[in-house]
């Protein structure tokens, strides 16, 4: 895999942010866009736009084609058994919510366990806690090691008879850990409880079989991929789907509709309410094919070297705390220097051409864990090369010297 | 760094590294706790407001040097201003924060702020403890105010 040859396929990317190249280090927030995602949505926008599913003109067939064309290259993408189990939504979030709103909230009772971990972003954290509030279902939490991994025997004291749900993110967006999912999905299994994983910060970086994990839902985001904001799909065993509630009622849903009720289509067009994400699901089918041309396992390979060279190279800076693994990570560091504040070091940053991100990265109960406000955090995706890690660190070095560590 | 010389100057990190009024008071007539949820910053500032007079300001909090030295020199500029003055200061503030032209003859420090309102992501930053300042003006008395703010 070439970065330097691939990163030319991003428009974006050529340009000068404050005097100098930009080094865009904020990929786990959201991704870059490629030219051939960019050129699919226009395309289509010019040539097939049209309403789906309805549309008895040409153009009407070729929008609906395209729609359901990307389905089913969602569903290769995860190995899902068919195209029947991928719902197009807006993204992670939603496809938590619908797990939380539409399938916790019926089948759950009091007394039962939703198990998660404290390192959750908060978009797989409320659901739940609204879900738990909502049917009496109790939240609880795997313990994290010092370095935010989970141990498998943690996660057999936390499951228990009486859990119904675990869901956890198969990569921490803040420390990068990589969780044993096709493990914790067994344990879940095990004790009768379906396994969710959110899969944010997993499907733009390495390969997702979803049969072979054997994950029961799995939510993920178009935009951190390659692809558009404002699609993103969730993955549900089919027997599963068919026992969950939509949790958006409207238009497209509906089978028949009466005065007084209504039925809804078949799994999945009936959780996607509303005229759906047509130009984005085609933007999401041209990220799936880029991402596939490049190889996920090369792009994951990049991202874990790229990750282990900034783990090496951050360490060489004094005063600098590295949070999470020192091995097994994805393609993230998160840090702090020193006691400068990381909105302090994200502005000296941007001044020198380098995007990353300060705060505390939806998971302020992860921050307190870690006892921190806030943190930076560098994240790194398949144009980026060591030499903009290095401009990151002379950057840091700057950074130091200008608030005279 | 030009830039950053003017964003980050002398006396905003002589406000960062020495805080005046950091801690906390007894006599206090209002105390404010404000977040930001966006960025986690946080100040919790106290005010003894009587007579119409803010006669002690006191703050704690987190963030980063341009919340916390804009608190500092906040606190600073408003003991002994009346209420209405105080509040004009904040108004005064925000002019500042939009670019325009004003100067704080009444507590100079203040004018070197005026390069937050070059760099957009960093004006709530600066804003923050004059917020919780116009918030215990208009709850004084009452008690503990607890707030998160979307500025």
């Amino acid at each position: 895999m070439d970065a330097r040859a691939l990163r030319s396929e991003f428009p974006i990317l050529d340009q000068e942010i404050n005097g100098h190249p930009l080094v865009y280090l904020d990929n786990a927030a959201t991704s870059q866009k490629p030219r051939s995602v960019l050129d699919a949505m226009k395309r289509y926008y010019e040539f097939d736009n049209a309403n789906v599913h309805r549309g008895v003109h040409t153009l009407g067939s070729r929008a609906t084609d395209a729609y359901e064309g990307a389905r089913e290259k969602v569903a290769r993408f995860l190995n899902a058994a068919s195209a029947r189990e991928i719902i197009f939504n807006r993204g992670t979030t939603t496809g938590l919510n619908m797990v939380a709103g539409g399938y916790a909230r019926q089948h759950l009772r009091e007394g039962d366990e939703i198990v998660i971990t404290q390192s959750e972003h908060h978009s797989n954290l409320i659901p739940w806690q609204q879900a738990a509030k909502a049917t009496g279902a109790t939240l609880k939490f795997i313990p994290l090691q010092e370095d935010g991994s989970l141990t498998l025997a943690d996660v057999e004291a936390t499951v228990t008879e009486r859990t119904k749900i675990v869901s956890i993110a198969y990569v921490s967006n803040v420390m990068g850990t990589v969780h044993p999912v096709k493990e914790i999905a067994g344990i879940a299994h095990k004790r009768g409880a379906i396994m969710v994983v959110d899969g944010a910060q997993s499907s733009p970086h390495m390969k997702v079989d979803v049969r072979d994990l054997d994950v029961d839902f799995y939510a993920f985001s178009g935009h951190k991929m390659c692809g558009p904001t404002g699609i993103g799909a969730l993955y549900g065993k089919e027997a599963l789907l068919e026992k969950m509630e939509p949790i958006e009622f409207g238009g497209e849903m509906i089978d028949f509709v009466e005065l007084y009720d209504s039925s809804w289509k078949e799994i999945p067009w009936k959780f996607e309410g509303g005229t759906p994400i047509i130009a984005g699901a085609v933007g999401l089918g041209a990220a799936i094919d880029f991402l596939e041309s490049v190889g996920l396992d090369e792009i994951d390979r990049h991202g874990r070297e790229l990750s282990r060279y900034a783990y090496g190279r951050l360490s060489e800076i004094e005063d600098i705390a590295i949070y999470g693994p020192s091995g097994n990570r994805s393609g993230l560091v998160t840090f702090n220097l020193g006691d400068v504040h990381p909105h302090d070091v994200a502005t000296v940053l941007d001044t020198e051409g380098i995007a990353i991100r300060a705060g505390h990265h939806c998971c302020q109960p992860l921050m307190r864990w870690l006892k921190v406000s806030a943190t930076a955090r560098a994240s790194f995706y398949l144009y980026n090369t060591e030499e903009d890690v290095d401009r990151l660190v002379d950057a840091l070095v700057k950074t130091k010297e200008f608030f005279q560590l | 760094m030009s830039q950053l010389d003017d964003l980050y100057r002398r006396v905003i990190m002589d406000h960062y590294k020495n805080p005046r009024n950091r801690g906390t008071m007894d006599d206090e007539s209002v105390t404010v706790n404000l977040n930001n949820p966006t960025c986690g910053d946080r100040i919790s500032l106290q005010l003894h407001i009587e007579d119409g007079v803010v006669q002690n300001a006191r703050f704690t909090g987190e963030g980063c040097s341009i919340s916390m030295s804009s608190a500092s020199m906040m606190t600073d500029a408003v003991k002994g201003k009346s209420t209405e003055e105080a509040l004009a200061l904040a108004g005064k503030f925000s002019s500042l924060m939009k670019g325009e032209q004003v100067e704080f003859d009444e507590y100079e420090d203040i004018d070197a702020l005026s390069g937050v309102g070059k760099f957009p992501a960093r004006i709530k930053c600066a804003t923050l403890a004059w917020n919780a300042l116009r918030k215990g003006v208009e709850h004084d008395g009452q008690g503990k105010v607890e707030e998160n703010v979307e500025q």
